[in-house]
């Protein structure tokens, strides 16, 4: 009998499997950062359930060499960001859409498309730079692999108070799609930008967003999901944060065999606020539901405030994941790092595996963290319906209260109120 | 009105017996008060008529205008006209104090076949009564019960039974944390729904709040039994004397 095959050989097999299975961009100003990339991926190889940080998500469906089929949601719902007047950028199974498209230009930005741009940019030497340096000191070989093969995605450099959100709508069409896409958003001094996602992307879908704060910048980022039930998606958020800046992202996530939310976030400058939140709600009665959030939050600079707030509803067996830190580095005096993970399980099938971690090396500051899981309290249940409100609508008040304080996190009234109408359409469907 | 006949209450969890066959019938237009010492079964007796889980009934009946109140969820009994403030209303943060009476009002409109109000109606009406009970709009705003102060909390119950209109009113200790002032207006807000038709079953510790909400009928509960009913006088002479005489006098 042949001796099995070390572990590094399975994961050099698997990376060889996946890259031979793609067609990689070649030339343009990203070619010295995807060969980069493309190195520095053969080198760490794709990552295995063996992983620390895999262990409660498995990544087999995101590292095959094929993408599993997904079917397309055939979906009645108007468009959740609808009622926002914001500039939309379409990409259909990962491919621009320029006729679905606004014109992409708009005071206070600059848009240009990643497949577009010729050999000079304004982002070279910046692609990839952000994603590289979240790679220490927890590998994530999937940003890699999105450095090195994304075939498009759009380069954002926001130079004052922009009128309106950008959305990137990603819509899922095809049920063989498999779709990697990159962007870079680059905020300087004092700029404000509001970036919407939404949408399915794909039947798996890997992006990769690098956001560069200056000094006194504003990113407000709003994210849904799409819905359909069979699609696998990992996405990253790679942010640094100067000193006075703000970063606010928001994920909502509703179905999906399989989700992947990591943020990297780097602040590294003084007096900088970073907040990042999450709502998930997931039903694994017809197809399984898996969704994992992996953040980590570096603290550099001082006087820095960081909350992370994520909120998982579970139900009929479905799995929610919470991998987060703060880790304080030397020096990082003030700090005022908080993070919560809650799940509420709505039967004794679904389950919630949560890993907090703090890592502190500074001696004045305050850093907080929790994580619970339990069901609907009996005695809100009771108090509902003592008033005249049916079981099912008392439920679904109460899932929605669970979710209050990370819907909180979302600033603008108008899209927490658009997020809000979501998750009601969604529970109503399931009553 | 709302008849109880032979009640008889244990806990599902565990073989303890709450209440022991009570027998008690509170006419339409009456105030009836049940006064009795800690543990005697009178907490209990509001969670059995309104439903909620952790009890088992184990043999008697409660009607409400002939319908039998123990079949029905607790939102149906609600429907049917029962109504329970809460000795500790329940905090329900991000849920909107407005949102949650309205959507409590529409459901039993549309539980009872008649027709929604609308938002404009609704904000009319409840803007009337929360004036008549000193609640301003910023309470109305905010999360359900969430940083309110006692007082608030049971100015919020008596709002929510103006809204909903019930047929049979059960106050659960309603004065319990309550300072002079505050327990005048929520006697008013209680007095003002007393129209000669609506039923009333005050359940309280101290005479003090009969004091401003009169009650026709006193009944003294001990033991998980009604041992003792009289007029308004019966709860003077508790809080002249205690339970003690009381008790002693029945056995």
């Amino acid at each position: 009998m042949a001796a099995p095959k070390p572990r590094s050989d399975l994961r050099a097999e698997l990376t060889a499997a996946r890259l031979a299975a793609l067609d990689l961009p070649q030339g343009g100003f990203t070619a010295p950062a995807r060969a980069d990339a493309l190195a520095r991926l053969q080198a760490m190889g794709l990552p295995t359930r063996r992983d620390e940080y895999w262990k409660y998500t498995d990544p087999t469906a995101l590292t095959a060499a094929d993408a599993s089929p997904a079917a397309v949601l055939v979906d009645a719902e108007a468009p959740v960001f609808e009622a926002i007047d914001r500039l939309k950028i379409v990409f259909v199974d990962g491919v621009f859409d320029a006729a679905a498209s606004d014109d992409l230009s708009l005071e206070g930005l600059e848009i240009s498309r990643l497949a577009e741009a010729g050999d000079i940019h304004w982002a070279q030497g910046l692609y990839g730079t952000l994603e590289a340096k979240g790679q220490i000191p927890v590998a994530r070989p999937l940003a890699v692999l999105n450095s090195a093969a994304a075939t498009d995605g759009v380069l954002i450099r926001v130079t004052g108070r922009v009128s309106k959100p950008v959305e990137l709508i990603y819509r899922h069409m095809s049920e063989a799609s498999d779709a990697i896409l990159h962007h870079f958003v680059k905020i300087e001094p004092q700029a404000d930008v509001t970036v919407l996602e939404s949408g399915p992307g794909a039947s798996r879908f890997n992006t990769v967003m690098e956001v560069d704060l200056g000094a006194h910048a504003s990113f407000h980022h709003i994210r849904v999901q799409g819905r359909d039930h069979h699609r696998r998606a990992v996405t990253h958020v790679f942010a640094r944060i100067a000193s006075e800046a703000t970063f606010k992202s928001f994920t909502l996530t509703m179905n999906g065999a399989l989700t992947r939310n990591e943020a990297v976030l780097d602040i590294v400058g003084d007096h900088a606020t970073a907040h990042i939140a999450g709502a998930t709600v997931g039903d694994a009665k017809t197809v399984p539901f898996h969704q994992d959030d992996t953040v980590f939050v570096t603290h550099a600079g001082t006087h820095c405030e960081s909350r992370q707030v994520f909120k998982k509803v579970l139900k009929n067996g479905a799995t929610g994941v919470f991998q987060g830190k703060i880790l304080v580095k030397p020096g990082a005096q003030k700090t005022d790092g908080y993070q919560i993970s809650q799940a509420l399980l709505l039967d004794g099938d679904s389950q919630f595996l949560a890993k907090p971690e703090l890592e502190i090396y500074a001696d004045d500051v305050k850093c907080s963290h929790g994580s619970t899981s339990g069901a609907i309290d009996d005695t809100a249940l009771f108090y509902l319906r003592s008033r005249g409100v049916p079981l099912a609508e008392a439920q679904a008040l109460l899932v929605l209260s669970f979710l209050g304080d990370a819907i909180a996190e979302i600033e603008d009234a108008d899209i927490a109120e658009a997020i809000t109408a979501r998750l009601e359409a969604w529970l109503a469907r399931r009553r | 009105m709302l008849e109880i006949k032979n009640l008889h209450v244990k806990l599902e969890e565990e073989d303890k017996v709450i209440l022991k066959g009570v027998d008690l019938t509170v006419e339409a237009g009456k105030v009836h008060a049940i006064m009795g010492p800690n543990g005697s079964g009178k907490s209990t007796l509001s969670y059995v008529l309104s439903g909620r889980g952790g009890y088992e009934v184990t043999g008697g009946s409660a009607t409400l205008d002939g319908a039998e109140l123990l079949d029905m969820e607790p939102e149906e009994r609600a429907a049917a006209g029962l109504f329970l403030a809460f000795q500790y209303p329940v905090e329900i943060p991000g849920v909107g104090n407005m949102t949650f009476l309205r959507t409590a009002v529409n459901a039993q409109r549309k539980a009872r076949g008649e027709p929604e109000v609308s938002a404009a109606e609704f904000l009319k009406l409840v803007r009337a009564q929360a004036k008549l009970l000193n609640i301003d709009a910023e309470m109305l705003k905010r999360p359900v019960n969430v940083g309110f102060s006692g007082g608030e909390k049971k100015r919020n119950e008596i709002l929510q039974m103006a809204m909903l209109e019930p047929r049979m009113c059960i106050l659960d200790e309603t004065d319990s944390g309550l300072d002079v002032d505050a327990m005048r207006l929520v006697a008013d807000g209680v007095n003002a729904l007393r129209d000669g038709k609506r039923g009333f079953l005050v359940i309280t510790h101290y005479q003090r709040l009969l004091d401003h909400i009169k009650p026709d009928v006193v009944h003294i509960m001990a033991d998980g039994r009604i041992i003792k009913t009289g007029g308004p006088e019966l709860a003077r002479e508790v809080e002249e004397n205690g339970y003690a005489d009381i008790l002693a006098e029945v056995q």
